[in-house]
């Protein structure tokens, strides 16, 4: 994983000014060219790394990174406001669940544009993702981004799981010195961040206040420009169809493993019948039970989520039981021919429902409205049914093997 | 949001008026538009879309605001 450069300290945030002053540098533009003797670089070569002052053994220069500028704290890495396609392509496997529990960036103090002491501070989380949302939507505005070491998880979750957090904000705005990077007290931090930071004590332990931002950074421009007041609008969360929709891949992406060995006993099971095991029945009736676990998997982990207020009931599981339902009587129609007997069709019937119902219940915890109480109230309702209906199906299915 | 709603009756969260000094904070924090500002005082208006994320809680100037969430 890219690392930032790191040239002084471990907050990321460069050297604190305390180390020999940097002559020569510019703001803007690439030809920064800092204490170094060419004199003594030999071959007559014109050195091309613009970059080749801030490489140090052992880090990666960040790809994001355009250029650094110098505040009173030293040097900070200003950040390009436009994705790269590597950006977008990690993106991409980040929201199918590949390398998601490494996407950091490191924290520390970064920029935008050309920010000065009166600039505005804007405080994120590590997680890559959020950094990336962040920073496309401060083109043309010049601020200080302070990252806060959330272990690469987003602002709302790492507030709710104590990483975003007072202390830790406190942490960072001490070790960057922000009192010297910016004249005024005052960091903007998203609103969801408000789960994990208590504004009353930030400002008696660091002297910094607390400015809740918007809920999403694409209103940033529209807040700053607004005199950092957020409307109704900018304050609710929303969970669109996209927004669900979105979800999908990492919820399946977590199924994959269980769903795999559910298959193996899926088959093994399937094999029992009056010749006490049948390879030929493993494999045939093994076929049509994976086949409805699959479809058990995309009733629950993509229907409901993503039809969620147009499926019935408040509770997910009971959605699930409908959505799951629903689909089995699809798969019916479709494979009839291959299931015999009652049995048969009434242990894949409770089958797929229980799946689906249980994967739906699961979906809570990427919502952005559930209530613990609630999910709590839910699970006890939900899963003796789900684990009924599973024992029932299973006995089903040996049974109809006779 | 108005379109998508958990349970009913079920969020731990529990305001006392009394202690409220009207800040106004809540009404910032909160992601479901739960509290609104009546004469002074922070009124909740949408018990129901209360997700006990604890925003208001840890906000709030006057410990006028308690949620206790279950295990979820």
């Amino acid at each position: 994983m890219k690392e930032s450069l790191d040239p002084g300290c471990s907050c990321g945030c460069d050297n604190h000014g305390n180390k020999e002053p940097v002559s020569g540098l510019q703001s803007t533009g690439v030809s920064i060219m800092l204490k170094m003797d060419y004199t003594q670089a030999g071959c007559g070569i014109e050195p091309k790394n613009t970059f080749a002052d801030y490489e140090k053994p052992g880090y990666i220069l960040s790809s994001f990174v355009e250029d650094f500028i110098l505040s009173d704290t030293g040097l900070v890495p200003k950040v390009k406001t436009k994705m790269d396609k590597s950006d977008i392509k990690a993106t991409i496997m980040v929201r199918s669940g590949i390398g998601r529990n490494n996407y950091k960036v490191a924290p520390g103090l970064y920029c935008v544009g050309n920010p000065d002491k009166t600039s505005e501070v804007m405080i994120t989380a590590n997680f890559k993702l959020t950094f990336d949302h962040l920073r496309r939507e401060l083109e043309n505005i010049n601020a200080w981004i302070l990252v806060l070491d959330t272990r690469g998880v987003n602002v709302w979750c790492a507030a709710g799981k104590g990483t975003f957090s007072t202390k830790e904000l406190v942490k960072r705005i001490k070790l960057c010195s922000l009192e010297k990077v910016v004249d005024h007290k005052r960091v903007i931090v998203p609103q969801l961040g408000a789960t994990g930071v208590a504004a009353k004590t930030v400002k008696r332990e660091s002297g910094f206040r607390v400015v809740y931002g918007p809920v999403r950074a694409k209103d940033i421009p529209a807040f700053l420009g607004n005199n950092r007041k957020a409307d109704k609008k900018m304050r609710m969360v929303t969970f669109t169809f996209i927004e669900r929709l979105i979800l999908t891949p990492v919820e399946l992406n977590t199924i994959l493993k269980p769903a795999l060995i559910t298959s193996v006993v899926l088959i093994f099971l399937s094999g029992f019948g009056p010749g006490i095991f049948s390879f030929s029945s493993a494999f045939g009736r093994g076929m049509v039970s994976v086949l409805a676990l699959i479809v058990g998997i995309i009733s629950g982990a993509v229907i409901t989520p993503t039809l969620l207020p147009y499926i019935p009931f408040k509770e997910f599981a009971a959605k699930g039981i409908i959505s799951g339902a629903v689909f089995a009587a699809l798969l019916f129609l479709l494979i009839s021919s291959a299931i015999y007997g009652v049995a048969a069709f009434i242990s894949l019937f409770l089958f797929i429902v229980a799946i689906s119902s249980y994967l739906s219940m699961n979906f809570t915890g990427a919502t952005p409205f559930t209530s613990p109480s609630g999910v709590e109230k839910e699970m006890k309702r939900f899963i003796p049914v789900q684990v009924i209906a599973l024992v029932i199906s299973t006995g089903l299915w040996i049974y109809s093997a006779f | 949001m108005e379109d998508i709603r958990y349970l009913d009756d079920v969020s731990s969260l529990v305001l006392n008026q009394d202690k409220c000094i009207g800040c106004g904070l809540c009404t910032e924090v909160c992601p479901h538009n739960v509290f609104e500002l009546r004469q002074g005082k922070s009124t909740i208006i949408d018990f129901n879309a209360c997700m006990e994320c604890g925003a208001c809680v840890n906000n709030c100037p006057s410990n006028a605001l308690e949620v206790s969430p279950g295990v979820g």
